[in-house]
């Protein structure tokens, strides 16, 4: 069994790079051969000789595995380049926006998680409410709705019509060390809200129904039953029995969806100008700024690849009975 | 119940030409249309939908104005509000732009942008998963170990991305600014690219189970060519599900159009699409002008929920396990 395991975490890894490898390709491929990297860095009246010498020197006359292992190991050490717009290495640029992306995606996965939660134990355990009825509604509508009109809708009720929130950007931000947090000044959690809100309400919305068909179904086990019959209260049967057996998908989705909600924030972090990855990664397809572009493709498909690869390893540790399906066709 | 027996020979000419093509015998054999009229729902549904989709294609008729000739628009009729407003304007129903354009008739030609991109989109995507789904499922082996493992890699990503990425790569490809007409192109190209996974994976799915079946080893057995297999004997087999896929996708083309179009790298504002529709709008959010945004976006809403609410029936009613 040892070994049965050890060959699945074995394989999944191998998977992983390959994927991370295909995605090299692809970011260096735009790198390199979407338009040419020597205009982009001289100017218009550059003369013929010195454009040489550019492109000498950014080793673009080496063969192509060559300039794609150079690449590779660049990117490895953090090194994508240096941005057409800006003329700053990509890196400085990510590294500035990664602490407002990251506190962005961990406030709307904790409030997708909370509300999730409560609405589908609640719509689980009150099936044919009026309540519950309305939450069905609110998620086909937080389903079908596009994410920036979502977003524009509370932009026009909490900051046009209201005056509550701010309607753009960060507030107030504290530095430490390399990271800035807006977790420590009263304007920086007022202008998470609704951003937090517009980016969660997707993967609320899909908490809410794995919680509630998870509650549905375990409400009907033979164990819920005898914990009827041991006269345990229904609170204790709901919350201690009940709702810990339905946690384990709930860990799972949020877990695999933190990579999709970080892409995803790249459409909220455009409707409220938060100063995150998207906003930049947008900004770069709208000017065509291919090493950024590369780099933030890069970026996410390692997030990607790595919590995908730390689900399935955790899976096989957490449940048993993955073990022996996974030998099998081993 | 006599009645029915009488009507049979009357009805048998009737579905006889229906029986000729599988599809649609199927289609016809099934009680769809009794689920249809069941559902009060899925009929308003369809209404709205239909209704959008004439009015798409009768913009140039309904509208009041051609909001893309400039000869027709007057500055002095810029920021009109809505008519029931205190200063409505005769025939601006729903209010004008910065520009003067009347905001109707805008919805109209951009639902047109809106829609055109969607059907577009989901054709291309379907038509290159469905070939993919084929040739992967019908020869197996390598080539379906590679189309496999691409689609692997590329189902990592959300479509959105990878929809924003094949758009920015062919736009610096193509260098410079691109007519209405070809980003247009580049907007069906890059949402293709980013949906065809799901119809390869069930076509696949398919194929793998029809081609066993003996009508296939007959179809072999008489020497028909690979392709004339795949495309007339086994694609009519498999195409319930694509049918499904494809509905609910035309709503999620034209939320990914919007929303590339709202981001500034869709449809320019020379040729807008409701997503540009309301990344104009959203200009005006603060200065009062409320009905700039409000109008698109609601028709957006309403366009894509409709659709989805159709895409839901449709999967339920096609899915004999429900019924």
């Amino acid at each position: 069994m040892k070994t049965g395991m050890l060959a699945f975490i074995i394989r999944r890894a191998l998977q992983a790079i390959g994927v991370l490898l295909t995605v090299g390709i692809i970011a260096f491929a735009m790198f390199r051969f979407a338009g040419d990297p020597v205009n982009q860095i001289v100017s218009l009246d550059t003369p013929a000789a010195e454009r040489e010498q550019v492109r000498l020197s950014l080793g673009l006359d080496d063969p192509v595995p060559v300039q794609f292992a150079r690449y590779l190991f660049r990117a490895a050490q953090g090194d994508f380049g240096v941005s057409y717009q800006f003329r700053q290495p990509v890196s400085d640029l990510l590294a500035e926006r990664v602490p407002a992306t990251m506190e962005l995606a961990l406030c709307a996965t904790i409030f997708a998680t909370v509300f999730g939660v409560l609405m589908g134990v609640y719509s689980g355990l009150k099936r044919d409410s009026i309540l519950a009825k309305v939450f069905q509604t609110v998620s086909l509508v937080g389903i079908s709705l596009p994410t920036f009109l979502i977003g524009i809708l509370l932009i026009y009720l909490f900051s046009v019509t209201l005056g509550w929130l701010p309607s753009y950007g960060r507030g107030d931000t504290v530095r430490i060390g390399w990271w800035t947090t807006g977790f420590l000044t009263l304007s920086g959690w007022t202008a998470l809200i609704m951003p937090s809100i517009t980016l969660g309400l997707f993967q609320m919305t899909l908490i809410m129904r794995i919680v509630r068909a998870e509650m549905l179904e375990v409400l009907r086990t033979d164990y819920i039953k005898f914990a009827r019959a041991r006269g345990l209260t229904t609170r204790a049967i709901h919350f201690g029995h009940a709702l810990k057996n339905t946690l384990v998908p709930v860990i799972t989705i949020v877990g695999l969806q933190f990579g999709s909600v970080i892409a995803f924030a790249i459409i909220t972090e455009t409707v409220f100008q938060w100063p995150g990855m998207g906003l930049l990664f947008v900004q770069a397809v709208q000017n065509v700024d291919i090493p950024i572009m590369a780099a933030y493709l890069m970026l996410v498909a390692l997030i990607f690849v790595v919590i995908n690869l730390a689900v399935d390893i955790l899976y096989t540790v957490v449940d048993p009975r993955l073990r022996t399906t996974i030998r099998q066709p081993a | 119940m006599t009645e029915g027996l009488q009507s049979a020979p009357v009805l048998a000419p009737d579905k006889a030409p229906a029986a000729s093509s599988p599809w649609h015998a199927r289609f016809l054999d099934s009680d769809i249309w009794a689920s249809f009229k069941r559902s009060k729902l899925t009929m308003l549904a369809t209404f709205l939908t239909l209704l959008f989709l004439l009015a798409a294609i009768l913009a140039g008729l309904v509208a009041p104005q051609n909001p893309f000739d400039p000869a027709q628009l007057d500055l002095l009729n810029s920021r009109i509000p809505p008519l029931w407003e205190a200063d409505g304007v005769a025939p601006y129903l729903l209010g004008t732009d910065e520009q003067g354009r009347d905001v109707f008739s805008a919805i109209l030609y951009g639902l047109r942008v809106s829609l055109l991109v969607g059907f577009l989109g989901v054709a291309f995507s379907a038509t290159l998963g469905i070939a993919l789904g084929l040739i992967a499922g019908y020869f197996g082996g390598t080539v379906d170990a590679v189309i496999m493992r691409v689609a692997d890699v590329q189902l990592t990503f959300p479509a959105i991305l990878c929809a924003l990425l094949v758009d920015g790569v062919v736009k610096s490809v193509a260098g410079g600014q691109l007519s209405p007409a070809a980003t247009l192109g580049v907007l069906v190209f890059s949402i293709g690219l980013s949906f065809w996974v799901q119809y390869a994976r069930t076509v696949r799915g398919s194929v793998m189970v029809e081609k066993n079946k003996d009508y296939i080893a007959a179809a072999r057995l008489i020497g028909l060519p690979a392709p004339v297999i795949m495309f007339r004997h086994v694609l009519p087999n498999v195409l319930g599900p694509v049918l499904v896929i494809a509905t609910i996708n035309l709503a999620l083309a034209i939320i990914t159009e919007a929303t590339l179009s709202f981001l500034g790298t869709g449809m320019p504002e020379t040729m807008p699409s409701l997503g540009t529709l309301i990344r104009i709008g959203n200009n005006y959010l603060f200065s009062g002008e409320w009905w700039i945004i409000a109008f698109p976006g609601v028709a957006l809403a309403i366009l894509v929920l409709s659709i989805n609410l159709l895409g839901d029936w449709l999967r339920d009613a096609l899915n004999p396990r429900l019924r």
